[in-house]
């Protein structure tokens, strides 16, 4: 195989590998088995298979460990286990579990070793990277990175094979039957008579046989559930109002907390004047917290009014106080002392570029906050040898770890009841919210505390995500785009991000280069350079991490230079495209958009294509210039998965990841102004409404040779071929997010 | 001061001044009703008074001058409405937690123009904000609402 092909196979192994936040860990030991958590505390006659099936005389539950921001995970994991344990929806329960190694996260790793062994210049720093922090995190049960699938498919088929074949086992032993001539269905086993056995009726026994080990998983000819539409398992409460999130978290004696902490993020507290928070209505306490202070009331809302009350005096923030000194940071930032990482050189792109350049151009990318609907909470009781925390989180472990800090005890003292959460897009990666619930819950200890950040709080300490710029050049030559040169500077998500959870990851960072270095075309002459720009504004994952702005700088240049050469947007992009999978994609969303049929006046269409977590993705808009502003008319998504685990539910998530990425690419972002977020609730970064949202047509293909997650992978694409649609509809090139600082929407 | 709330009556000794959504979440126990931005920007704690849409962290609980119904008074998870059958039929939810308010606003919506039209679906629900981008589900779901509803 050619450079091109290594390139492309190594492409998808990086998206394997590329946890939200850009943090993987290595194979060291992982297969060895943990023990099984539900063996604790296991009531009599009831029976656990594996950490993810328990069932006793009553019931049959499953734990489906991965947090379920909205992805629909929960079902999604439930249904991987009922495919092989023959159970219907409605004859069992879910839930999260608690924290345990068990659950870690095979996609981080799984496909660790075959990349190491293809490339060696990664290796060594991969494995500077990954070191350090990340032993600590073995065993690390995380929700991020478009993993829950990769992680699940398998494993969670063989759990639910585990189970009914044990339980098969206790039939047999039961009724003298042999294992051979039992059959399994609707939550029973069936013997040869017609007689059937419930699981519930069985558990007693089966607790008594050793699980069986050898298990072959069924083949997708013989799949009930698997591919076909599947009525999620939390709609019906979340279309009555009874899914309890944790900001709906109710307990006995429960206070009330609300938070007001610097600004300026990361900045200090230098005093405060509470007295007028003092005597109002309901106020319990006032506490001080890191950075800030808290306000105890009988109620949410006096919480927040009293907070509000207080008079602060702030520190200046640890980053430029202004915008302008962000980007000028980042504008320092390309020079060799600053280079991360030269991911690509192929060719020659210097002698390429010498006959002249097509196109010389920069592109900038905004911090962007998560705001995700459910604004954050946590409840946190602190007893002197237990500490119980209600919230929805993505990495329970490390959050035991973290408010084990704060309170001082053990991390196997904290209980974490999750959540299901009210979104997330990375917002609920991040500690601070339940260490400052700890915090407060600590100083009133024996009392549950709930701490609801107000909107305007939860926008003034999101850490959004990464700014960046990028340079581009290239070259084109007889209708073709024959050199690109890409250069990109960002601060590190990684490092920020893992530095609030004490850990320290050094190396180069993969989220600066993703979705600028890894898209598999064959271009005669590339060359792709990450700068890494000092830490400014304390920055976080967010829904596809660094390809959300290495997609737009990458597909952005890459439209210009076809656009110089003269070519078609998407047969040229067809032409360079050196990945089977990936081709066929582009192929597709051709196809599905009649793209080359002619539009009407004012109209215009563009293509995009990002590879991010092993998902080839590509886009297709149609935009129309009115005299109000542009309107988004359609798009078609194309993407492959490898296997579509629920068509329903992967439309919806593609729906989703173009709308959130096109709401931003229009409109938001966060902004300093005398070190503090300008933008303080959704007027100000609004995202998209539905008067905007354009018709989105979806195609998953499943050519692919893994199973992929697709909560990321649709984000990438659709800003650039947004401003691609723009520049075809109004022959205006936009080479900055959010667009509406140069066009106005409709 | 009394309130009709999903139905019942309750006497809530609060400051006139407090939003009736935080009366119902946390004085009341109705969570169903969702806090999302507290400045009627995201639509998340939209109830109906006298069976019209409102939102509720914009309305001071003094100048509520009906009953007051809320998601978890429109139907149950036995007994739903027309709109929240219409929802789980189209799989809206994905996070859920805007689908309350969304639900909400389209029953005001149908009760006030029974088939509306596409704009005036995106008219009637663009103050409603769903993070996760459930929009063409919403309006395939507010359609067939329309629709079940006239059958009705």
């Amino acid at each position: 195989m050619g450079k091109v092909g290594k390139i492309a196979r190594r492409t998808f192994l990086f998206g394997a590998m590329a946890v939200a936040g850009g943090v993987a860990f290595g194979v060291y030991k992982v297969r060895t088995p943990y023990e099984n958590p539900l063996k604790d505390g296991l009531a009599d006659g009831a029976s656990t298979f594996n950490p993810w099936v328990v069932i006793d005389g009553e019931k049959i539950t499953l734990i489906t460990p991965h947090g379920d921001k909205g992805q629909g995970v929960a079902h999604a994991q439930a249904a991987l286990i009922a495919e092989e344990l023959d159970i219907e929806f409605g004859q069992f329960e879910i839930d999260f579990g608690k924290p345990d190694k068990a659950y870690w996260n095979r996609a981080l790793a799984g496909d660790g070793a075959p990349f190491m062994a293809t490339d060696e210049s990664f290796t060594a720093e991969a494995t500077r990277s990954f070191m350090g922090g990340m032993i600590k995190l073995l065993g690390m049960q995380i929700t991020g990175g478009s993993t829950a699938m990769p992680d699940s498919y398998e494993k969670l088929r063989e759990a639910g094979a585990v189970a009914r074949e044990t339980l098969k086992l206790a039939a047999s032993s039961v009724s003298g039957v042999p294992v051979s001539q039992l059959k399994t269905a609707n939550g029973a086993v069936q013997l040869p008579d017609g007689t059937e056995l419930a699981y519930t009726a069985l558990a007693e026994e089966a607790a008594k046989v050793e699980p069986v080990t050898e298990i072959s998983l069924r083949k997708p000819s013989e799949w009930r559930l698997i591919g076909k539409p599947m009525q999620r398992l939390d709609m019906v409460a979340k279309s009555t109002g009874t899914l309890g999130y944790g900001i709906d978290v109710d307990i006995d004696g429960m206070v009330h907390a609300a938070v007001m902490c610097n600004p300026r993020q990361g900045g200090a507290l230098n005093g405060y004047d509470a007295s007028a928070a003092e005597g109002m209505r309901g106020v319990q306490k006032v506490v001080e917290v890191s950075g800030g202070v808290a306000v105890v009331a009988d109620n949410t809302w006096r919480a927040i009014q009293a907070v509000q009350a207080i008079d602060f005096d702030w520190g200046e923030a640890p980053y430029p106080a202004e915008q302008d000194g962000h980007w000028a940071a980042i504008e320092a930032s390309f020079n060799d002392d600053q280079l991360d990482k030269e991911w690509r050189n192929e060719g020659d792109v210097t002698e390429a570029l010498a006959g002249g350049k097509a196109v010389e151009a920069a592109y900038r990318v905004p911090y962007v906050a998560h705001a995700p609907l459910e604004p954050l909470n946590a409840t946190v009781l602190v007893e002197d040898d237990k500490v119980t925390v209600w919230t929805g989180h993505q990495i329970p472990r490390m959050l035991q770890d973290q408010v084990a800090k704060v309170t001082g005890h053990k991390s196997e003292q904290i209980e974490l009841v999750n959540h299901f959460m009210g979104g997330s897009f990375g917002h609920r990666l991040e500690f601070k919210y339940v260490e400052l619930a700890a915090e407060i819950a600590n100083q009133m200890r024996g009392t549950p505390v709930k701490l609801t950040f107000s909107r305007e709080e939860d926008f003034a300490h999101d850490f959004p995500r990464h700014i960046g710029m990028a340079r581009g050049s290239g070259a084109v030559k007889d209708g073709k785009v024959t050199a690109m040169e890409l250069q990109v500077a960002m601060p590190s998500v990684v490092v920020s991000q893992m530095g609030r959870a004490g850990l320290s990851v050094p190396g180069p960072d993969m989220q600066i280069a993703a979705g600028a270095w890894n898209n598999p075309y064959g271009l005669e002459n590339f060359r792709m350079r990450a700068y890494r720009v000092p830490e400014l504004a304390p920055v976080s994952s967010w829904r596809s991490v660094g390809a959300s702005a290495g997609g737009f700088f990458f597909d952005s240049l890459l439209d210009e230079l076809i656009h110089e050469a003269g070519a078609d947007p998407l047969q040229e992009r067809i032409r360079l495209m050196q990945h089977d999978v990936s081709r066929t994609v582009l192929e597709a969303v051709g196809e599905m958009s009649n793209w080359g049929s002619p539009l009407g006046p004012n109209k215009g269409r563009g293509v995009a294509f990002v590879e991010s977590f092993g998902v080839p993705t590509a886009e297709v808009i149609e935009v129309t210039n009115t005299e109000d502003g542009i309107t988004i008319d359609k798009v078609w998504v194309a993407a492959d998965v490898g296997t579509v685990i629920d068509p329903v539910n992967f439309e919806n998530l593609v729906q989703g990841g173009v709308i959130f990425a096109l709401g931003h690419a229009m409109n938001s972002e966060i902004t300093y102004s005398d070190g503090m977020a300008e933008q303080a609730n959704y007027w100000d970064a609004e995202g998209m409404r539905m008067s905007q949202c354009p018709e989105i047509m979806v195609r998953g293909l499943e050519n692919g040779d893994k199973v992929r997650g697709i909560g990321e992978p649709p984000v990438p694409p659709a800003a650039p071929a947004l401003a691609n649609a723009i520049f075809a509809a109004t022959g205006q090139r936009i080479r900055e997010l959010p667009l509406y600082h140069h066009i106005d929407f409709a | 001061m009394q309130l009709i709330v999903d139905g019942k009556s309750h006497e809530v000794d609060v400051e006139e001044d407090m939003p009736l959504l935080w009366v119902l979440r946390d004085e009341l126990g109705v969570k169903g009703v969702k806090y999302g931005c507290g400045v009627a920007a995201c639509g998340a704690c939209t109830v109906h008074i006298d069976g019209v849409a409102v939102r509720s962290c914009q309305t001071p609980v003094a100048d509520v001058d009906g009953p007051v119904t809320t998601i978890n008074g429109l139907g149950s998870p036995e007994a739903m409405h027309a709109v929240q059958e219409a929802w789980v039929e189209h799989q809206v939810a994905q996070c859920g937690y805007c689908q309350s308010g969304q639900i909400m606003q389209a029953a005001s919506l149908l009760s006030e123009i029974k088939m509306p039209s596409d704009a005036e679906i995106d008219e009637a629900m663009s103050g409603n904000l769903c993070r996760c981008g459930t929009y063409p589900r919403i309006r395939a779901a507010v359609k067939t609402a329309a629709a079940k509803m006239q059958e009705a």
